[in-house]
């Protein structure tokens, strides 16, 4: 009758099993890093078993894909020269396409987490690298840091616009965000090609046989502080993108904007009911996310591609890529952050990073993909994963997670 | 809301301004096709007149509340008269190369993946399972397809090992949706990047450097007789893929089955009211089983056209090259229905049959054509021109009580 009373009730029915909540609650904290790490150790397992299949020596190819991405600097002592400097290269080189990961990532986590899969990372990323391109290419009297910021800038707010279309149509007319940013991805793809191609508006001036964009002005180009620039050393924009995931985490914990938009991805309906704009926020979601991946095109043009050809438009897949390791990274801060790790050693070890006497780069790219595509797949079933993983530790914690006999049995 | 979801209007009422809105827009394709080889009507004039009539019959339409195919009958007439009137202007030998006969060959080579993808896709999500994987599915296909085809010897080999390739990651798909009950999105790019790096794999592995030999077996053409040796006929529909014929039986085939069987009437509730489906005894499951394997048969076919039906026996790593998702977007524009569906297929296979000719004007436009599809179906989900709403409980998995 009196409002105290349920209250009162609480604490009894908990009472014997609060040793078990409280273990329950760490193994589900914990669960949070077992998915996505079992999620990685079954994909990279899957692949190892097709390069074993196909006659290849899987450790190897692992070993190789580990070298190539110079994790080995990680675990050298400074003073073995031998190839300490290919693997501090090969480092700076995955770092650089972490950087690029970490932004496409958090393209997709954050609008996610107001519930919306945004696919449009990839043409995203391309509207802000042909923006950054175009502003890199003009202004070229100006001095470096406005002019850096200036083709940051841009390029954020360019990415941010392209994926607010997709926002805007869902919000005013229920368009679903998937269908809208698949069809902007190509829009972008061919548009980035109409552009740099023959007879396009970006087009360089200096070969018109090429389709390829205008190089960027020297003014324009993030300075390098690890490596040679002429090398394509790892540029101050690795902190950016590391800035960009403390970003995100102030945002979406600390804001009232994150919280309504985090409300919003848990239940629209409710959110709406509770006062927030749920409309606004879908745009607002949208719009975020496609602005980390308008960063990230900016980075990479301003950091060390300097040029685009429509060749390069057609082969880029990096913004794809976003999707696997927002999901391994369970679309936080801190796990786009080390999925990004994971992808861009994997991205750069199986590619140019990898010594083709070794393993194939042709297979090994291939891999990537594969293990990406696992990923993301087995990401999907964590159903499936927990399942697994809650089988065996309840053959080996009985007492803990064994559940209570329904009434019926 | 529910008045355009049926296949053709419901009674005599609704058919009369439905029939002459329709009629608008095949005018307005007339207009153009006045001032265009074989016609060659160079004066203005003809496209004008016809585009007008078109103009008249969307309008009427209108008024009369039948506002999609009015509103298209209004457009197609715009268009007509626009690219008419600058065909008339343009010099003849350039139309003469844009639009050969040809091309209307070339139309249905680009739309038969398009045309299976896009039947594939609206299967699956008739019963209420989302398949962004098309792509995927397709790629499988291809590769697979001429696989099967250069060990097996025979065409026919390939086919079935298509099949069975996309088959296979189709299944994947549906257990991934159906009974993990998954995020189907989710799912479905994991069989995109699966398809691409599993595909690519196995190409380096198994062909590598040396390529994909020579005088692989394919799919052959179909020369009809009697009208191979025609003027423009002959060259536009004389010699055309077996497979071509194929995805063009689906389409009435498909229309046929889902909205004139029982099977038919099970998949789409299925799609619409699951739990309504399962109360009249339907096993939601099954059919989301099959539907989702037959959307990857079909896509795999789709595919298995690319490399050893119009391909000649070739294959290139990621050779679809979008064309799973253009089919999402036909099966969008085409309002998940057969017929809607292949029209966007021919539209989108002509604007990119066109777009490899249109060079002879501007090379730079040629390239910005390609993106048309896509703008048409953003256009279409945003509701400008009626919208594309799909089945209620598409993408949701069913949980059975």
């Amino acid at each position: 009758m009196s409002q105290a009373e349920p209250t009162a009730n609480v604490p009894p029915e908990q009472e014997p099993s609060s040793d078990f909540a409280v273990r329950l609650g760490a193994a589900q904290r914990a669960g949070g890093l077992v998915v996505p790490v079992l999620t990685a150790v079954l994909a990279f397992l899957a692949g190892g078993i097709v390069v074993a299949a196909t006659g290849h020596n899987p450790w190897t190819a692992y070993k190789g894909i580990w070298d190539g991405a110079g994790f080995n600097w990680l675990f050298h002592v400074p003073w073995d020269t031998n190839t300490i400097h290919l693997d501090a290269f090969n480092l700076s080189q995955t770092l650089l396409t972490m950087t690029t990961l970490i932004l496409v990532g958090l393209a997709v986590a954050f609008p996610f987490r107001c519930g919306l899969f945004n696919i449009g990372g990839q043409g995203q990323y391309l509207v802000g690298l042909i923006v950054a391109n175009w502003v890199g290419v003009s202004f070229a009297s100006w001095p470096t840091a406005p002019h850096v910021l200036l083709g940051i800038g841009a390029a954020t707010l360019a990415g941010a616009a392209w994926a607010g279309i997709a926002g805007v149509l869902k919000a005013t007319t229920g368009a679903h965000e998937v269908i809208t940013t698949i069809m902007l991805n190509w829009i972008a793809i061919w548009g980035g090609q109409y552009l740099f191609g023959q007879g396009g508006p970006l087009q360089n001036t200096y070969n018109p046989a090429a389709p390829e964009s205008g190089t960027i002005a020297q003014s324009a180009r993030i300075p390098v502080f690890w490596g040679n620039s002429a090398l394509q050393g790892l540029d101050y924009g690795f902190f950016v993108g590391i800035a960009a995931l403390f970003v995100f985490w102030l945002i979406l914990n600390r804001t009232t904007l994150g919280y309504e938009l985090r409300a919003t991805g848990f239940n629209p309906e409710a959110a709406e009911y509770g006062g927030i704009d749920v409309r606004r926020k879908f745009f607002q979601a949208m719009a975020i996310g496609g602005a980390f991946a308008g960063l990230a095109g900016a980075l990479d043009m301003l950091g060390y591609l300097f040029q685009f050809g429509v060749l390069d438009v057609q082969a880029s897949q990096i913004g794809f890529l976003g999707i696997a390791v927002a999901l391994l990274g369970r679309n936080t801060a801190i796990g786009t952050g080390v999925a990004a790790f994971l992808f861009g050693g994997l991205l750069y070890g199986t590619t140019r990073g990898l010594n083709p006497n070794v393993f194939d780069p042709s297979l090994a790219g291939n891999l990537t993909s594969m293990i990406q595509g696992l990923i993301v797949l087995f990401v999907g079933a964590d159903i499936l994963i927990l399942y697994v993983w809650n089988a065996r530790r309840k053959a080996r914690l009985p007492h803990i997670l064994r559940p209570e006999p329904e009434p019926g049995q | 809301m529910s008045n355009h979801a049926q296949p053709w209007g419901g009674g005599p009422r609704s058919l009369q301004p439905k029939t002459i809105a329709v009629a608008g827009s095949v005018l307005g394709l007339v207009a153009f096709l006045s001032a265009i080889p074989p016609f060659d009507a160079r004066s203005p004039v003809v496209p004008v007149v016809f585009g007008i009539f078109a103009l008249a019959a969307g309008i009427w339409a209108l008024t009369r509340g039948v506002r999609r195919p009015g509103l298209a009958a209004i457009a197609s007439g715009v268009l007509g008269i626009a690219l008419g009137v600058l065909a008339t202007r343009s010099s003849s030998g350039n139309l003469h190369v844009v639009f050969a006969a040809d091309l209307i060959a070339q139309v249905f080579v680009f739309s038969t993946p398009l045309t299976f993808g896009a039947l594939g896709g609206m299967v699956s999500e008739r019963s209420g399972v989302v398949n962004v994987g098309l792509e995927g599915m397709m790629l499988m296909g291809a590769f697979w397809g001429v696989y099967g085809a250069d060990k097996g010897g025979s065409w026919v080999v390939g086919i079935l090992a298509a099949l069975l390739a996309g088959g296979l990651f189709a299944l994947i798909h549906a257990f991934w949706s159906i009974h993990l009950r998954g995020n189907q999105i989710v799912s479905g790019m994991a069989i995109n990047f699966l398809a691409l790096g599993v595909t690519g794999y196995f190409f380096e592995q198994l062909y590598g450097q040396k390529n994909i030999p020579a005088g692989v077996s394919t799919v052959p053409n179909v020369a009809i007789p009697g009208i191979d040796n025609l003027k423009y006929l002959g060259p536009a529909i004389g010699d055309l893929n077996l497979l071509i014929w194929v995805a063009i039986a689906f389409v009435p085939l498909s229309y046929v089955i889902l909205f004139k069987t029982p099977i038919g009437l099970r998949l789409r509730a299925c799609g619409e009211h699951p739990r309504a489906a399962d109360t009249v005894g339907i096993n939601v499951y099954a059919v989301r089983y099959a539907a989702v394997i037959i959307s990857g048969l079909l896509a795999a076919l789709g595919g298995a056209f690319l490399s050893i039906g119009n391909g000649g026996g070739s294959f290139t790593e990621n050779m679809t090259e979008g064309r799973g998702f253009i089919a999402l977007a036909a099966m969008i524009f085409g309002n998940w229905r057969p017929f809607g569906a292949w029209g966007a297929a021919l539209l989108f296979g002509f604007s990119t049959a066109l777009a490899f000719r249109l060079p002879v004007y501007s090379a730079s436009a040629a390239t910005l054509f390609q993106a048309l599809p896509y703008v048409l179906t953003l256009i279409a989900v945003a509701g400008v021109i009626g919208r594309s709403v799909p089945p209620a409980a598409d993408g949701q998995p069913y949980v059975r009580q």
